[in-house]
């Protein structure tokens, strides 16, 4: 008996070993050594030194211009961006949940987006937002003046937007699709004896009853909406212009490190990132996600 | 909603009429992308808001592939990482979710919990120090630097052992008794009848690997060891205004993912609902 206990346990950590060693090698030895370096002026030339210099990057964020320049645009981008792919994400869902011909083809079609790559979409978008581009025609049809969307710093960000509700709608349509599945048809059939309307079906049955999935649908758009990078990197060619209307907090984070080679300060910024993401998801799970977990 | 008599509107014209507008939306920038990778420059540089090519000409693909060395080379270490990616992800996370669904040892229930604290870390946090750790182990602009840091993904773990808690015990009990050993059990009995749940994680990490731009941009510095994202990139900055280039390289890239979609869309929507904690 007591072999087989053995044995059974060999199996276990050997099956489990190419995880712990992927794992700890670049995820859990990544997030000691990120703290590490947070605290530390780290040099690159001709090997790898370190100067303790306690909070110094921690507090250093507080008076550098970019970094609130780049929190004013990810919260800007985050507050216009999740309501509006949020609320396409319902719409979508509820139409092709009622049950017509045809719905799987839809379906497949909206997907598209989500599946092809950032970096093709962005290209697409910039061909389509030229100043003589598709959009621009688009929108002079309806008499409205060109816009310089790659050039404009009032504009880059929003043209961003534009393009990353359009392709992650779809995504958090299909979590909408697989909780509308679960809501009984009897709900709809008394409603119906009622009297009630598709709207008022729509605002007083299936809206509260998706009231958890949003809920987790929001923390997600939030989380991804922070983490923006490869559109606005794109776009901008890497500077998160024109005149910083472009930049992020990841694309900061990504210049301080390897364009100024400042990795002590780019890992303080980034554990400031993961300690807010962390915020968000512990407080989704909270509410949320517990029962799921067994 | 109601009409000028006070007749009811069919729901269903306004359904369809929301559905097909919204796939209108949807699919115009990926047709006007192919279109334009089908025109001359002459015809790109005009401006002029035509879908179907005035002279179709298949140059822009032919000279893609031919007059720059460099991309079919970026299609193959993209095709390379992806795949290598994917196959390495379906063995290891199947194997631990298997460890952790079935095995009885201590520290089993830790390392449960371990990764599924690690989903919660966010990619950005540990970008700077495991490239530094690359950089230690010479890994830097390397296939394995990119490769060996996707090799497991937390998700499909913990996807993988509520499939194999899910899925009844018998038949792994008695090939036991027929003297299989538990590798034997494993790849012989559990792991065939994991099909579907190793469909959907195939395609998502393939997906992922394929579409990523963030961590080869980080790795890889030598042109010749780009990825499509990265190449794209470039190539932007290399044809800046030959939109018919870049707009054909796009989908050029965009055709396998799409391919691997098409066949296997319901496993996605299974991977996306899954992640969505469904």
């Amino acid at each position: 008996m007591n072999r087989r206990k053995l044995r059974e346990a060999a199996a276990g950590y050997l099956f489990l070993l190419p995880t712990l060693l992927v794992i700890g090698t670049f995820l859990l030895a990544p997030i000691v050594y990120a703290l590490f370096l947070s605290f530390h002026k780290v040099q690159l030339l001709g090997g790898i030194s370190y100067r303790f210099i306690d909070f110094d990057n921690y507090v250093r964020m507080g008076a550098d211009d970019r970094v609130w320049i780049a929190l004013y645009n990810t919260f800007e981008y985050a507050i216009i961006v999740v309501p509006l792919q949020t609320a396409l994400a319902i719409l979508l869902a509820a139409v092709l949940n009622s049950k017509l011909r045809g719905r799987n083809a839809f379906r497949i079609l909206y997907f598209l987006p989500t599946v092809t790559s950032s970096a093709v979409l962005t290209l697409i978008f910039m061909w389509i937002f030229k100043t003589d581009g598709l959009l621009n025609d688009l929108l002079g049809v309806f008499g409205i003046q060109p816009f310089n969307w790659l050039g404009d710093p009032k504009v880059a960000l929003k043209g961003i937007m534009l393009m990353n509700v359009w392709s992650t709608a779809p995504y958090f349509m299909v979590i909408y699709l697989a909780a509308l599945q679960d809501i009984p048809d009897s709900l709809y059939e008394a409603a119906e004896i009622d009297g009630a309307r598709t709207l008022r079906k729509f605002w007083s049955i299936t809206l509260p009853l998706l009231k958890p999935v949003t809920f987790f649908v929001v923390t997600m758009g939030i989380i991804g909406t922070f983490q923006l990078f490869d559109q606005a990197y794109i776009f901008s060619n890497g500077s998160g212009g024109p005149n910083n209307s472009t930049l992020t907090v990841v694309l900061l984070i990504y210049q301080y490190a390897f364009k100024n080679l400042d990795m002590g300060y780019a890992a303080a910024l980034a554990v400031m990132l993961a300690a807010v993401i962390m915020l968000v998801t512990v407080i989704q799970r909270r509410i949320f996600g517990e029962e799921k977990l067994n | 909603m109601w009409d000028k008599k006070g007749v009811r509107v069919s729901l269903r014209t306004v359904q369809y009429a929301i559905l097909i507008a919204y796939a209108v939306i949807t699919f115009i920038p990926f047709l006007w992308g192919l279109s334009a990778s089908f025109k001359t420059l002459g015809e790109i540089s005009s401006g002029e808001p035509n879908f179907i090519p005035k002279t179709f000409t298949l140059d822009n693909y032919k000279q893609i592939f031919v007059d720059e060395p460099l991309f079919p080379r970026w299609f193959g270490n993209s095709t390379l990482v992806a795949v290598i990616v994917m196959g390495l992800n379906l063995l290891f996370n199947s194997m631990a979710g298997y460890a952790l669904a079935r095995f009885n040892f201590p520290g089993n229930k830790l390392m449960f919990f371990g990764i599924l604290a690690v989903l919660m870390i966010p990619g950005q946090l540990t970008l700077i120090p495991s490239y530094l750790i690359l950089n230690d182990f010479g890994w830097l602009n390397s296939y394995q630097g990119l490769i060996v840091p996707g090799a497991v993904n937390a998700t499909f773990i913990f996807m993988m052992r509520q499939f194999f808690l899910s899925f009844p015990k018998d038949l792994e009990e008695a090939s036991e008794i027929d003297g299989l050993s538990r590798f034997g059990t494993f790849f012989r009995i559990a792991l065939p009848l994991a099909g579907p749940a190793l469909a959907a994680q195939a395609v998502f990490i393939f997906m992922g690997a394929w579409n990523d731009f963030l961590r080869p941009l980080v790795i890889m510095s030598e042109k010749a060891m780009f990825t499509l994202p990265l190449g794209l990139n470039t190539f932007k900055g290399q044809y800046f205004s030959f939109w018919n280039l870049i707009m054909a390289a796009s989908m050029v890239f965009t055709l396998p993912a799409l391919i691997l979609f098409i066949f296997f869309n319901r496993f996605f929507v299974k991977g996306i609902t899954f992640t969505g904690g469904k």
